[in-house]
């Protein structure tokens, strides 16, 4: 996935080892080289299967809001469609519905919620921002709307062991097979695939997209789609991680994974990012919460901490590469006597 | 501190009473430059108060230019401004009103949630108490305006819900808001009905009478003869000349306004083959009306007219843009009817949109990324882009097109104008069209590369495709088509056999004059 870049990046290697990626790499390493400090814990199989299923859900979420946000829209809906999911999930269940139906009922409702997303932006015309803002609040609602204060719990072990066990003889829980999953086939999609080429173009020029046959309201409802019916599965894995459904399950989410996005390097104004960046932030904003965990740190600190570096990731690579854009776009718009070519990129 | 009734300027201005001798506004010599182009060349203009002074040229001759110099929004590369034997130099827009310099843009540039009044007043407001907004005299400054103007509208109510014509005249009342020696009115008639175009004449006259200096910019050559009192010509820049309206005919304004210089095209074999696009009745309301033609294999036919003729809408709807309100669109003899881009893609129109930066190219794509985006899903059905037959693809129509780059890889946007309109040709060349349609294919790109343009777009016909040729520039459009038809507002005023073609015809009609000559005006059948 390293070499999957946006169509027309230099493969200079000078410029290839200054990508974000591999800065977020090193970061990655170092902040597990602290942990494994702080803590004799912290390198144990056992923790690492707890960091990775902390934020799972988040994790699994941020893929398709990756891809949505190259296109240059967000889904700011996605943590009320989680406990729009679970609060399903529960009822069907405690109504006697078993979950082979239960879990493939609570998927077609997160692609309806998503459906509606996307038709809002796309047919209606409406920026993202405001419709899933709307949504938001209506999933939610909803959600409430199902299941009341209460919470639905003796869920079958089956079910809930997928939600925190492991795959048998190793350390690897289930949802993060889920993740992975979903990481590499999102991958190939957006950097292999000519949909992913298309998405790109979305975000980069959506005028020029359109004139050029990209179907603009397929391929956007489609994320939408995607995003919705992912925030689905995220509810279904919540719901078998804590054995329990709850209408106000994800409650705060959708900030997690937009920053989990930026801190990936996925450009907020659309048109460029990487899968693997987003993943790498997933790994970083893991291993640093639970490095401050373990280091006893008062989670007042620990929020702080999180946020200081997720403010300071997510601004130092976005003006750097802004500044850039500007020069370059300078620089392209001094129309040079024809056959001459500017030199650089 | 307090001024509870400011001084608002008199309505219509008037010259100021030590001015009896008649004020003069003269530009001399103005140059200004823009990259390769020399828009205005050395132009003199003097305006005479007391006078309506129309401005005429085709597309690109300089007029928006001047009056922009004039206004204060450019500064010019050289020469100088007096007023009254002055030399002034205008910094800025706020400045020129300062000097009693008043334009009123050709499209309105009003601010929507604001009332009409504030959008008149706005910058100089009456102030009341505290240097706050003297909310009530500025509304009845403005009553009286409108009064004057023998305008009806609700000055407080918002600019949003008015009319375009009303929003015109909003923008005619802020002119004359303050106090102006020179009111330009750049080809303020565009949107108005033949009512709201008496009224704004009425309007300049009073201002003449009141010893205002009148420029008029202006395409409609009728309207010219009938408010004007002198003309100027602009023509590549230069002035061709500056006569009293009344020592000319129209005939004289049109030969002036015509006849660039400009470099040779090749010439065009004509190998016209069976119809391959063919439009009916077609009507798009406020854009055209009626329209009908056809495009045979291996013709060009040339669209020319003015900005704004309706030309561009009408590619718009062959490419599935938009959609017409009635008509029919033939391709093959076959009725279709686009309802997207990816439609007429498929069925082998292809559409270069005249906006390479915003509808043509994605600029920090690669050229082979930018030429593979139409026919992504036609190269790689299995989803999966191989790049190498991405990169051989593009690497074959950019040689063709002898485009100089570094490589495909290169990206688009550190490419000179004319090999982003290169590579822009070559993207829709790849998607193998049987209908290319060319929106200002050589705006903004150098000589250089528009010969070269030129001679692809001749070599795409020979080679039998049937090519839409859409240009404000004449020579151009008599060069390289094998028929063309001129529009004027949105209908087809005249259709010339390359033989026939004369550039004072197609101006004639492309300014809605009716063409001397045996063609009619008014939209003309097809020929086939």
């Amino acid at each position: 996935m390293s070499s999957a870049v946006a169509p027309g990046r230099s493969t200079n290697w000078v410029r290839g080892l200054a990508r974000w990626e591999v800065l977020l790499a090193l970061i990655l390493a170092a902040l597990v080289w602290i942990g494994s400090i702080v803590s004799p814990f912290f390198l144990t199989p056992g923790n690492f299967s707890n960091l990775t299923v902390a934020v799972i859900e988040v994790a699994i979420m941020a893929l398709p809001m990756s891809l949505i946000v190259i296109a240059g829209e967000i889904d700011l809906s996605v943590e009320s469609m989680v406990g729009l999911s679970s609060s399903v999930l529960g009822y069907l269940w405690a109504a006697g519905i078993p979950l082979w139906i239960g879990i493939p009922a609570v998927l077609v409702i997160g692609a309806l919620g998503g459906l509606l997303n996307g038709l809002l932006v796309t047919r209606g015309g409406l920026p993202s921002l405001v419709v899933t803002l709307g949504t938001l609040a209506l999933f939610r609602g909803l959600a409430l709307v199902v299941l009341g204060p209460r919470s639905i719990s003796q869920f079958p072990p089956e079910f809930t062991n997928f939600g925190f066990g492991n795959v048998p003889g190793t350390p690897i829980p289930w949802p993060l097979v889920v993740f992975t999953i979903v990481a590499v086939v999102l991958g190939l999609v957006l950097h292999r695939t000519w949909v992913g080429r298309q998405i790109f173009a979305l975000g980069r020029n959506q005028g020029t997209a359109r004139y050029s046959g990209v179907r603009v309201v397929r391929t956007k409802t489609g994320l939408f789609v995607l995003s919705g019916t992912i925030a689905a599965l995220a509810g279904v894995i919540l719901t078998a991680r804590f054995a329990s459904a709850r209408a106000d399950a994800g409650q705060g989410m959708t900030l997690t994974v937009v920053t989990i996005v930026l801190l990936g390097g996925v450009n907020i104004f659309g048109g460029s990012g990487t899968i693997l960046g987003v993943v790498l932030a997933v790994f970083t904003l893991a291993v640093l919460e639970n490095a401050l965990r373990l280091a006893n740190i008062a989670a007042e600190l620990q929020s702080i901490s999180v946020g200081l570096l997720l403010i300071v990731s997510v601004t130092v690579p976005n003006v750097a590469r802004q500044a850039g854009q500007a020069f370059h776009r300078v620089r392209a718009g001094r129309s040079p006597p024809s056959g001459s070519i500017v030199p650089g990129e | 501190m307090i001024s509870p009734t400011p001084p608002i300027a008199s309505v219509i201005p008037s010259v100021s009473p030590e001015a009896a001798i008649p004020l003069r506004t003269e530009l001399r010599d103005i140059s200004k430059r823009f990259g390769a182009t020399q828009a205005v060349d050395s132009v003199s203009l003097d305006l005479r108060s007391g006078e309506v002074h129309a401005l005429v040229g085709e597309n690109g001759a300089g007029k928006s230019t001047l009056v922009k110099v004039l206004a204060g929004i450019y500064a010019p590369d050289s020469g100088s401004i007096f007023l009254d034997g002055q030399r002034m130099v205008i910094r800025g827009p706020a400045n020129a009103r300062q000097l009693g310099i008043a334009v009123v843009h050709q499209e309105p540039s009003l601010f929507p949630d604001l009332s009409v009044a504030e959008n008149v007043f706005l910058g100089h407001q009456p102030s009341g108490r505290f240097g706050s907004i003297a909310w009530g005299s500025m509304r009845t400054a403005a009553r009286r305006l409108f009064e004057e103007l023998d305008v009806r509208l609700d000055v407080a109510s918002p600019v949003r819900g008015l009319s375009m014509a009303d929003q015109q005249l909003v923008e005619i009342a802020k002119a004359l808001s303050v106090e102006a020696r020179v009111l330009i009115l750049d080809e303020p008639t565009a949107s108005l009905s033949a009512h709201e175009v008496d009224r704004l004449f009425a309007i300049a006259r009073q201002a003449r009478e009141r010893g205002v200096a009148v420029l008029f910019v202006n395409h409609r050559l009728e309207e010219v003869f009938e408010l004007s009192d002198r003309v100027t010509v602009l023509r590549d820049g230069r002035r061709v000349i500056t006569a009293d309206t009344s020592d000319l005919t129209t005939a004289d304004l049109v030969r002036h306004m015509v006849g660039r210089d400009v470099t040779m095209f090749p010439k065009v074999a004509t190998t016209a083959g069976e119809v391959l696009l063919e439009a009916r009745d077609l009507t798009r309301s406020d854009a055209f009306m009626n329209v009908s033609f056809s495009v045979r294999a291996g013709e060009i036919l040339g669209f020319a007219g003015l900005v704004g003729a309706g030309r561009t809408e009408i590619a718009r709807v062959l490419f599935g843009i938009d959609r017409a309100d009635s008509g029919e669109i033939r391709l093959a003899g076959q009725p279709v009817r686009f309802d997207s881009p990816a439609a007429a893609l498929s069925n082998g129109v292809a559409y270069v949109p005249e906006d390479r930066h915003q509808e043509g190219l994605v600029l920090d794509f690669s050229i082979a990324s930018n030429v593979s985006l139409p026919i992504l899903p036609r190269l790689f059905p299995r989803l999966f882009v191989h790049r190498e037959t991405e990169r051989r693809l593009a690497a074959d129509y950019a040689e063709r097109l002898s485009v100089r780059s570094t490589g495909v890889d290169q990206l688009v946007g550190a490419l000179s104008g004319g090999n982003q309109q290169k590579v822009l040709i070559a993207k829709w060349l790849a998607t193998k069209p049987r209908v290319l349609i060319l929106d200002e294919p050589t705006r903004g790109i150098d000589i250089g590369a528009k010969a070269e343009v030129h001679r692809i777009i001749a070599d795409l016909a020979a080679s039998g495709l049937a090519i839409i040729l859409i240009s404000s520039e004449l020579p151009e459009v008599l060069a390289m088509s094998d028929r063309i038809l001129v529009m004027h507002e949105g209908r087809i005023t005249a259709e010339l056999a390359r033989a026939d073609a004369t550039e004072e015809q197609v101006m004639f009609a492309a300014t809605g004059q009716q063409a001397h000559g045996d063609r009619p005006t008014a939209p003309v059948p097809t020929v086939d």
